[in-house]
């Protein structure tokens, strides 16, 4: 997993190896399971309406399931140009 | 020609604009984004996401490409930290008619504030810094395309 912006310093690394539980199937999914574990991670991924994702770094909903991606970013939503 | 840049230097807007004249197309039109520094702000750094940042720069840029019928296009964003008033991007068109150049340029930086993965951290003069909020308007003058 990959941390962007203020989810990055919030969670205070910019990424981590994370291996989806079997029963996780969601991004939303494992957002909930982080979050359960440590206070970092539930302070970064509280406010889900002020988060965006990345799957395999394709825009994605915090909706879709996982599968079988390599790479998963989170972020707030951009601020470019 | 289509051009697409990420990169952590200054650009030469001169530059960039007379290889697109170069061209011969008959128009060129261009827009630079640049620092604002109102408001106590002493620089703007700007984070991006490795790799999806320069695929989804160029996949906006081909969609451009295949909206009007440009003979040239140079998108360049810069990533790191910047002063008040440096420039942060660079739109150029080239094409043959007024008309598609303009739209075009229009379209790409609309398109480059709304979906590509950067993010502006405002650092001002007291020491304080804030991350920038994104705003409804620019995803709205994004879907306008």
């Amino acid at each position: 997993m990959l941390y962007f912006a203020w989810v990055r310093e919030a969670i205070g690394r910019d990424g981590e190896r994370v291996d989806v539980p079997a029963d996780v199937t969601t991004i939303a999914d494992l957002l909930d399971r982080l979050a359960a574990g440590s206070d970092d991670h539930a302070r970064a991924f509280a406010d889900r309406a002020r988060l965006r994702a990345a799957l395999d770094q394709e825009f994605v909903s915090l909706a879709v399931p996982i599968g079988q991606a390599r790479e998963l970013a989170i972020f707030p939503p951009v601020t470019g140009g | 020609m289509i051009e697409v840049r990420l990169q952590a230097e200054r650009f030469d807007p001169g530059a960039e604009l007379a290889r697109l004249e170069a061209l011969g197309s008959g128009a060129v039109a261009s827009f630079i984004g640049i620092v604002r520094g109102e408001g106590g702000l002493a620089s703007l750094r700007l984070d991006h996401y490795p790799g999806m940042a320069e695929r989804a720069m160029q996949a906006i840029a081909d969609e451009a490409a295949s909206r009007w019928p440009l003979l040239g296009l140079v998108l360049v964003h810069r990533h790191g930290t910047l002063a008040a008033n440096e420039r942060i991007v660079f739109v150029g068109t080239a094409s043959r008619h007024r008309a598609a150049a303009l739209e075009a340029c229009a379209f790409l930086i609309d398109w480059a504030k709304a979906k590509a993965p950067f993010w502006k951290q405002e650092t001002f003069h007291d020491g304080t810094t804030r991350w920038v909020e994104a705003r409804a308007i620019d995803d709205a003058a994004a879907a306008r395309w």
